[in-house]
C-alpha cells in the first residue's frame, strides 16, 4: 500500500517478475504435500503430535473464518482500489450486530445484521474516501476510533438489562449447527493415532476439514469461492478490478470509477462485518474487544495471499493455524521455530535460483537464527506466537516483495476527469 | 470487421468524387487567454494514411480531442463518410467509427490483454463473461489485421510495440474504421516503428483510414499518403509525399523568418566550465534515453539544445542534476569529477537549476515566497546560518530578488502558488541566479510566461553571462535559443546530432535537424 | 505558513470548529434517539468538568496525547504515517520501567536515573521505529503496513517480557515491573482542592512542543522535511536526499513516541503493569489530525480531549454511557479531515478568483494548448 505520498525504496524492488511459469492445480498440490511432508518430518522429529492433529487442524478452521473474512474484505476494498485499515473497525460493529440480533432472533439472523452493520460502517469510509478525496488511511483510523467506542456504547444501553448480558458483552449467541462428513470421523482418527509418515498427518487434516465444522466456515469458504468467481469471472468484478489497477483507463471506456469502488467498499464493510459476526456467533456472545486485531491479522492476510481469494485462504489458513497451536500448548509452538527456519531457507535458495543474492543471504541468515533459537530452546513462550501472523507478513514483505502485485491504483485518491 | 466494398478511390471512377472518411471545415477553438485552433480544414480520404504534423503547441492535439469528442469546437463542422456530425462525448465519436489511441497509453498492467480490450464493453452469457466469444472475436480482429496479440497474456510482461498493438485492437474491437494515432512512434525502437507501419498498411489494405500525428518527418514521407501541416493553430498547408522534400516541410512546420541577429560581443571564453563526456542514460524499461553525450560549455558561453520534446532533454538535466544516474559516462565541473555527487554537493560546488516544470520542481507552491527562496539553497547564506534557518537574511534576499527581476507580488509572505506563471518563473531566475552559480542549467526557462517577464528574464540570463556564467540552455521556443545561444546543438533521439552557428542558422536547417529531415552534421565537440 | 490574514485564520479554524459542532450535533441526536437528554448530558460533564479532581486528570491526559500527537506530527509533515507510536510507546514504556526500576539504580543520585530512564525510552521508541524505517528505506515497505504490524508484534513482545520483568503487585492480581523508588520519581505539581497531582512531567511536553515548533521552522533540517512533505519533487530537485529524511523522520518520531509514557510512569504509576494505559497512539493520531500538526493547535486539541475524556467518567453513574464521548472523538475526526478537504477546494476556488481579479490579466497567453 503507497497510501504515502512518498516514492523512496519504490525504486530498490524491481518490478514483478515477468515470465513466471504459471503454475498449474496438480503443482499447488504437489506443492502442498511437498510442506506436508516436511511437517510431518518435523512432527516425527520433535515429537509434537498436536502439529497435525484432527483437533489442532479443526480449530485452525474455526480460528480462519473470521480471519479470511476480514480479509476478502480488504481485498474487496483494494481490488477497487481503496485502502482500508479500517477492517478492525468494522469487525467490531460486526460483533455487535451478531450479539445484539443473535440472542433475540438466533445465529443466522445475527449473521445477518452483523453483515449489515459492517456494510455501513463500509459505506461510512466510502463516503469520506470516494466522495470527499479524505486520505484512506486517516479515514480508517477514525473509523477503528469511532467503532468500538460506538459498540461499547450500544452495549452498555442494550445488554446491561439484558438477561445473561453485562455492561461489556451480549446474552449468550446459540452457536450455529456443525456438520461432518458421515463415516469418516472413526477412520482417519484411526490412521491418524499410527503416527506414520505423511499418511497420518493427511489423515489428521482430513480429519480436521471434514468433523465436526461449523456452517459458519464452510459459508466463509463458500464467499471465498465466490469472491473468485465474481471478481475474475464477470464484468462487474472486471470492471471493478479495473478501478483499482487503471481507473484513467477505465473511465476511459465509460466505466463509473465513483460507483465500483462503492462497491468495493461498502462490500468490503459487510465482509468485515461478516467476519465479526462468525467470530461472535462461534464464541457464543458479543464480548468488548472481541476482535484482537483480527481485522489487522485479516489484512496481514491478504498481502500474504497476494492480494487473490486463494491466497487469502491459504494465509487466513495459516494465520488461524499459529493462533490454535498457540491454545493447544508448547510443544508444538515450539516445533514451529523449526517450520519458519526451513521456510527462511527455502526462501534463501529460491532468491538465490532468481539471482537476488542480497535478500538470499538476508533470509538464509534469518532462517539460521530461527533454527538456532529452536535448538537452543526446549520452549517457546506462547505470548510470542499471537506475533506469528505479523512476522511472517513482514518477512514476506521484505524478502518476497518481487512477487506480490497489489493492485496498481490502489491508496490512489481519485477525482473523476483527472486523466486525458 | 472486414469490408467487402471495393477499394475507394479508384482513379478510373472519375464520376464521382470518393468519400472522405473524415472533413473538418473551419474549425476554431479558442480557450481562455488562447487560440488553440484558428479556422482548420482537413480531408482526410478514405482508406489513406494521413499524417498530420507540426511542432508542439500548433494545435495538433485539440484539434484531436474535438474530433474524438472530447472537446467541442467554437465554430466549424465535422463530416464523418459525408454525413455532419456532433460530438458530445467520447462515446458518439466511438459510435460513429472513430477510435483513438493516445500517445500514453491506457492499460492496466496487472490484467490481461483479453481483460483490458472488452473492459466497458464486456461479451456476456446471463451475468459471467463470455471469455469465448470475448477471445475468439480478439484472434479474429488479430488475424485479420496482422496484430499478433494473444489474448491471455499480461499486459505487464508486454513490451511497448505489443502494448501499442493492443491499444490498436481496442478501438477495432468497438468497431473503429477511422484511427486517430496521436505520436505513435514517440515510444518505439526503428524496429518496432518498422513493424507499426507494417500494421498501418495492412489496416489501410482493409480499408481503414489511419489519421497519424508525428513530428518525426521522416517517418511520416514514408508512410503517410497525406501530409497536413499545421502551424501556431491553423492548418498551412495539405500535400503529398511526393510533392516534398522534408526540408520544405520543416520549413512549413517551423516558418522560414529569419530571426534579427543580434550584435553583441561575445563573452564566450575558453575555460571549460561543465564537460560532459559519453553520458548515457537508460529508462527503466530497457531503453537507450541518452546515448553517449558529450559536450563542453565554457565560461561565458550560453550552449543551445534544440529538439523536440521527448528526445531526451528531461533525462539530460537529470543526469546533470544528479537526480537521476547515468549507466555510463562522466560529468565534469570545473574539473572536478561530479558524476557520482549528490544533488546537493553539485548545488554547493555551483550548479544552479531552473527545472522545466516549476509547479512540480521549481516551487513549493504552498509555501510563501521567502521560504521558496530556500528551497535549493538550504546549505547556504543569506538562507541558513549554521543549522538554523536565518529567516531574515532569506526575507531581505527574497525583497532584493523581489526588487531586482520585477517579480509582481502583493508581499514576500504570499504563498507561491498565488503567483501568476510569469511572476513564479522570474523569481526562480532569481534565486538560482543568487549564490554566484558557475553555471546554470536553464531547461525551458520562458515557457508559460508573458512576453514582458520573458524579456526580463533574458536579460538577467546576458547580464550573468556577461560575467562567467556558463549556461545550458534547453527549449523548444527556437527564438529563443537562436537569440541567446552561443553555440547550437540538435538533441534528436537521445544524441546530440548536429551543432550550428546561432548567428548564421537559418530556421529551415534547424527545423530540418530536429525532425530528422536532415542527415546529421559531424560530430559535436 | 506565516500569512495571518483575516481570511486565512478564519479558513484555519473553519474546519476544527466545524466539526466540533458537527459532532456535537451528531451526539445529541444519538442521544435524543436513544433516550437520554443532551442537556442533562452537557450538565453532568460540566459538573464534572469543574471539580479540581477532573481539572488535574484532564492536564495529565493531555500531556500524554500532546507527546504522542508530536510524534505522529513529525511523520505526518513530511507525508509519513507513523501509526506505529502506539506499539513504540509501549515497548519504550515497558523497557524503561524495568530498567528504571532494577535495584541497581536505587543507588544513583535522583537527576540522573530520571534522565537515564528517558534516555531509554526514547532509544527503545526510536529503534522500534527504525525497524520500519529500514524496511520502507531498503526494501519499499509502506510504512503504514509494517508499523501497522509492528504494533501488534509489540503487544506480544511486551507480554513475553512483562512477564519476565514481574513481580506481583501488592494486594491485586495485577503483575507490573519492579516499582522505581523515590528517588527515580518525578514530583507533581500539586493543585488546590485535589489530591492528584498534575505530571511533572508536563513541563517535558511543553518543551518537546517547543523543540518541535523550533526544530521544524528554524532549523534547516526542519525546512528539508516540510518540503518533502510538501512536494517530493520540489525537494529532491533542491538536494534533500529522501532517503535519509525518512530515516531522521521516523527515528525521531519513534523517540518521542518513546516519551509519551514517561509521565505517567515516573510520576504516578512508577511501574509498568498490565493496566497500563493502551491506545495512545490512536489517539495521538487523532489530536494531531485535529491539531493540523500545529505545535499550539495540538495543545488546545490534547487540552480538549483530555477535558473530554475526563469529564466523561461520571456519565455512567448519570445513567448515560460514557462511550458517548468516544462516539463525539470519533466523529470529531472524520468530519475534521472531511472539513478539511473542503476548505481546501474552497480555498484554492477562492484563490483562482483572486489571482485573475488582482493582477487585472487572465491567463498568461503563451500557454497553448498544445
Amino acid at each position: 500500500m503507497t497510501a504515502s505520498g512518498l516514492t523512496v525504496g519504490a525504486e530498490t524492488t524491481a518490478p514483478p517478475a515477468a515470465r513466471r511459469r504459471r503454475l498449474g492445480a496438480s503443482g499447488y498440490l504437489l506443492i502442498t504435500l511437498g510442506a506436508l511432508a516436511v511437517v510431518s518430518l518435523v512432527r516425527l522429529l520433535t515429537g509434537a503430535e498436536d502439529l497435525t492433529s484432527g483437533g489442532t487442524v479443526g480449530a485452525a478452521l474455526t480460528a480462519a473464518a473470521p480471519i479470511a473474512m476480514a480479509g476478502l474484505g480488504g481485498l474487496w476494498a483494494e481490488r477497487a482500489g481503496v485502502v482500508n485499515i479500517g477492517l478492525e473497525g468494522m469487525m467490531v460493529l460486526g460483533t455487535w450486530g451478531a450479539g445484539f440480533a443473535g440472542y433475540q432472533w438466533g445465529p443466522w439472523a445475527g449473521m445477518v445484521f452483523g453483515l449489515l452493520l459492517g456494510a455501513l460502517g463500509g459505506l461510512l469510509h466510502a463516503v469520506a474516501t470516494v466522495t470527499f478525496g479524505v486520505d484512506h488511511i486517516i479515514s480508517g483510523v477514525a473509523i477503528n476510533l469511532l467503532a468500538p467506542g460506538t459498540a461499547l456504547f450500544l452495549s452498555k444501553l442494550y445488554f446491561s438489562t439484558a438477561p445473561g448480558g453485562g455492561q461489556k458483552q451480549s446474552p449468550p449467541v446459540t452457536d450455529a449447527p456443525h456438520v461432518s462428513v458421515p463415516g469418516v470421523s472413526s477412520l482417519l482418527q484411526d490412521v491418524e493415532r499410527r503416527h506414520w509418515f505423511l499418511v497420518s498427518d493427511v489423515a489428521g487434516v482430513l480429519r480436521g476439514l471434514t468433523v465436526h465444522v461449523s456452517l459458519l466456515s464452510i459459508i466463509a469458504a463458500l464467499l471465498l469461492v465466490a469472491t473468485l468467481y465474481v471478481l475474475w469471472r464477470t464484468p462487474f468484478g472486471l470492471r471493478l478490478r479495473s478501478c483499482g489497477e487503471a481507473p484513467v483507463a477505465a473511465e476511459s471506456l465509460g466505466v463509473n470509477v465513483y460507483k465500483y469502488k462503492y462497491y468495493g467498499v461498502i462490500g468490503s464493510g459487510a465482509f468485515a462485518g461478516l467476519g465479526g459476526a462468525i467470530l461472535a456467533i462461534s464464541s457464543s456472545q458479543f464480548r468488548d474487544g472481541q476482535t484482537g486485531g483480527r481485522g489487522f491479522i485479516g489484512l496481514a492476510a491478504m498481502i500474504f495471499g497476494n492480494w487473490r481469494p486463494g491466497g487469502l485462504a491459504l494465509g487466513a489458513g495459516l494465520f488461524g493455524y499459529t493462533d490454535a497451536m498457540q491454545l493447544r500448548g508448547s510443544d508444538g509452538v515450539h516445533a514451529l521455530l523449526l517450520l519458519l527456519a526451513i521456510a527462511l531457507l527455502a526462501l534463501a535458495v529460491v532468491q538465490f535460483l532468481a539471482r537476488r543474492v542480497p535478500i538470499a543471504v538476508v533470509a538464509a541468515v534469518l532462517g539460521v537464527a530461527f533454527g538456532w533459537w529452536f535448538f537452543a530452546s526446549d520452549e517457546l513462550p506462547p505470548e510470542l506466537v499471537g506475533a506469528a501472523p505479523y512476522v511472517v507478513t513482514l518477512l514476506v514483505l521484505a524478502l518476497a516483495a518481487q512477487r506480490l502485485r497489489m493492485p496498481k491504483a490502489d491508496g490512489r485518491i481519485y477525482r473523476r476527469g483527472e486523466g486525458g | 470487421m472486414s469490408t467487402d466494398d471495393p477499394p475507394r478511390a479508384n482513379a478510373a471512377n472519375a464520376a464521382a468524387e470518393p468519400q472522405n472518411a473524415v472533413e473538418l471545415t473551419g474549425i476554431t477553438k479558442r480557450f481562455p487567454g488562447v487560440i488553440a485552433n484558428a479556422d482548420v480544414n482537413i480531408a482526410v480520404r478514405s482508406g489513406t494514411v494521413h499524417a498530420l504534423v507540426g511542432e508542439n503547441g500548433a494545435g495538433k492535439s485539440t484539434l484531436m480531442k474535438i474530433l474524438y469528442g472530447m472537446q467541442r469546437p467554437d465554430e466549424g463542422t465535422i463530416k464523418v463518410d459525408g454525413a455532419a456530425v456532433e460530438f458530445h462525448s467520447p462515446a458518439d465519436a466511438i459510435r460513429a467509427g472513430i477510435g483513438m489511441v493516445h500517445q500514453h497509453f491506457m492499460l492496466a498492467d496487472n490484467l490481461t490483454v483479453l481483460e483490458n480490450v472488452v473492459l466497458g464493453s464486456e461479451p456476456r452469457t446471463g451475468a459471467r463473461l463470455d471469455f469465448k466469444m470475448a477471445r475468439r472475436k480478439i484472434q479474429e480482429i488479430s488475424s485479420s489485421y496482422g496484430l499478433g496479440v494473444e489474448p491471455d497474456r499480461l499486459v505487464d510482461h508486454l513490451g511497448v510495440g505489443e502494448r501499442q498493438r493492443v491499444e490498436i485492437l481496442k478501438v477495432l474491437y468497438r468497431g473503429a474504421r477511422i484511427l486517430i494515432l496521436d505520436e505513435p512512434t514517440a515510444v518505439l525502437v526503428p524496429q518496432e516503428v518498422d513493424e507499426l507501419f507494417g500494421n498501418l498498411r495492412e489496416l489501410k489494405a482493409e480499408g481503414l483510414t489511419i489519421l497519424f500525428i508525428s513530428h518525426k518527418l521522416d517517418e511520416v514521407l514514408s508512410v503517410a499518403d497525406d501530409i497536413t501541416v499545421m502551424r501556431r493553430g491553423t492548418t498551412v498547408a495539405s500535400v503529398r509525399p511526393g510533392e516534398v522534400t522534408a526540408r520544405k516541410l520543416a520549413e512549413l512546420m517551423v516558418g522560414s523568418a529569419l530571426p534579427v541577429p543580434e550584435l553583441r560581443e561575445s563573452t564566450v571564453t575558453d575555460e571549460p566550465v561543465l564537460e560532459v563526456s559519453g553520458l548515457t542514460v537508460t529508462s527503466p524499461d530497457g531503453r537507450t534515453v541518452l546515448d553517449d553525450l558529450s559536450f563542453t560549455i565554457h565560461a561565458g558561453e550560453v550552449l543551445g539544445v534544440a529538439g523536440v520534446e521527448g528526445n531526451g532533454q528531461a533525462e539530460l538535466v537529470e543526469a546533470l542534476m544528479g537526480i537521476r544516474p547515468p549507466a555510463a559516462g562522466t560529468v565534469r565541473l570545473r574539473g572536478e569529477n561530479i558524476t557520482r555527487l549528490s544533488t546537493r554537493r553539485r548545488r554547493e560546488a555551483g550548479m544552479a537549476y531552473i527545472p522545466e516544470d516549476r509547479h512540480r520542481q521549481g516551487v513549493l507552491l504552498e509555501a510563501s515566497l521567502w521560504e521558496n527562496r530556500i528551497l535549493g539553497h538550504q546549505t547556504r547564506p543569506p538562507s541558513v546560518r549554521g543549522p538554523l534557518l536565518d529567516r531574515r537574511g532569506a526575507k531581505a534576499d527574497t525583497q532584493r530578488i523581489v526588487d531586482e527581476y520585477d517579480v509582481r507580488t502583493p508581499s514576500i509572505e504570499v504563498a507561491a502558488t498565488a503567483l501568476s506563471g510569469g511572476n513564479q518563473q522570474k523569481f526562480i531566475v532569481g534565486r538560482e541566479m543568487s549564490g554566484r552559480p558557475v553555471v546554470l542549467i536553464a531547461s525551458h526557462p520562458t515557457r508559460g510566461v508573458d512576453v514582458g517577464a520573458q524579456a526580463a528574464i533574458w536579460d538577467q540570463i546576458r547580464r550573468a553571462r556577461a560575467e562567467h556564467l556558463a549556461v545550458l540552455m534547453i527549449s523548444a521556443d527556437l527564438d529563443e535559443l537562436v537569440g541567446m545561444s552561443d553555440s547550437l546543438v540538435v538533441i534528436l533521439r537521445g544524441r546530440l546530432v548536429s551543432s550550428f552557428d546561432p548567428k548564421t542558422v537559418t530556421l529551415q536547417d534547424l527545423g530540418s535537424a530536429m525532425t530528422g529531415a536532415a542527415p546529421p552534421t559531424t560530430e559535436v565537440a | 505558513m506565516g500569512r495571518l490574514t483575516p481570511r486565512a485564520v478564519l479558513l484555519g479554524i473553519a474546519a476544527p470548529l466545524g466539526a466540533l459542532v458537527f459532532a456535537a450535533l451528531v451526539c445529541a441526536v444519538i442521544l435524543v434517539v436513544t433516550g437520554h437528554s443532551p442537556a442533562d448530558t452537557v450538565q453532568a460533564m460540566i459538573t464534572s468538568g469543574k471539580r479540581p479532581r477532573t481539572f488535574v486528570n484532564s492536564i495529565n491526559s493531555a500531556t500524554n496525547y500532546y507527546l504522542s500527537a508530536v510524534a505522529v506530527a513529525i511523520g505526518f509533515r513530511m507525508n509519513l504515517f507513523n501509526i506505529g507510536v502506539d506499539g513504540q510507546y509501549r515497548l519504550a514504556a515497558l523497557l524503561a520501567a524495568g530498567f528504571a526500576g532494577a535495584t541497581f539504580m536505587d543507588s544513583l543520585p535522583g537527576p540522573l536515573r530520571i534522565v537515564l530512564t528517558i534516555a531509554v525510552a526514547m532509544l527503545v521508541g526510536a529503534a522500534w521505529a527504525g525497524v520500519a524505517a529500514i524496511l520502507k528505506v531498503a526494501r519499499g515497505v509502506s510504512e503504514v503496513i509494517s508499523t501497522i504490524m509492528l504494533n501488534a508484534i509489540a503487544t506480544y513482545l511486551g507480554q513475553y517480557l512483562l512477564l519476565k520483568l514481574a513481580v506481583p503487585v501488592a494486594g491485586s492480581n495485577n503483575i507490573g515491573t519492579r516499582p522505581i523508588t523515590a528517588g527515580g520519581q518525578v514530583p507533581g505539581f500539586a493543585y488546590p482542592g485535589s489530591t492528584s497531582k498534575v505530571y511533572g512531567l508536563v513541563v517535558l511536553a511543553v518543551l518537546v512542543g517547543l523543540v518541535y515548533w523550533f526544530v521544524l521552522s528554524r532549523t534547516r533540517f526542519g525546512f528539508d522535511i516540510r518540503a518533502t512533505g510538501m512536494s517530493e519533487s520540489a525537494a529532491v530537485a533542491s538536494g534533500v536526499s529522501v532517503r535519509r529524511m525518512v530515516l531522521y523522520a521516523m527515528l525521531f518520531s519513534g523517540a518521542i513516541a518513546g516519551l509519551v509514557g514517561m509521565p505517567q510512569l515516573l510520576g504516578s504509576a512508577h511501574s509498568y503493569s498490565l493496566d497500563f494505559p493502551a491506545g495512545l497512539g490512536f489517539i495521538g493520531i487523532a489530536v494531531a489530525l485535529l491539531g493540523r500538526n500545529h505545535a499550539a493547535g495540538m495543545a488546545l486539541a490534547a487540552l480538549l480531549w483530555g477535558v473530554l475524556d475526563n469529564s466523561a467518567n461520571s456519565l455512567d453513574v448519570a445513567g448515560v454511557p460514557k462511550e458517548i464521548v468516544a462516539i463525539m472523538q470519533g466523529v470529531i475526526v472524520l468530519s475534521v479531515v472531511i472539513a478539511y478537504e473542503l476548505v481546501r477546494r474552497y480555498r484554492v476556488r477562492v484563490e483562482q478568483r483572486e489571482v485573475g481579479r488582482a493582477l487585472g490579466t487572465t491567463r498568461v497567453p503563451a500557454e497553448v494548448a498544445a
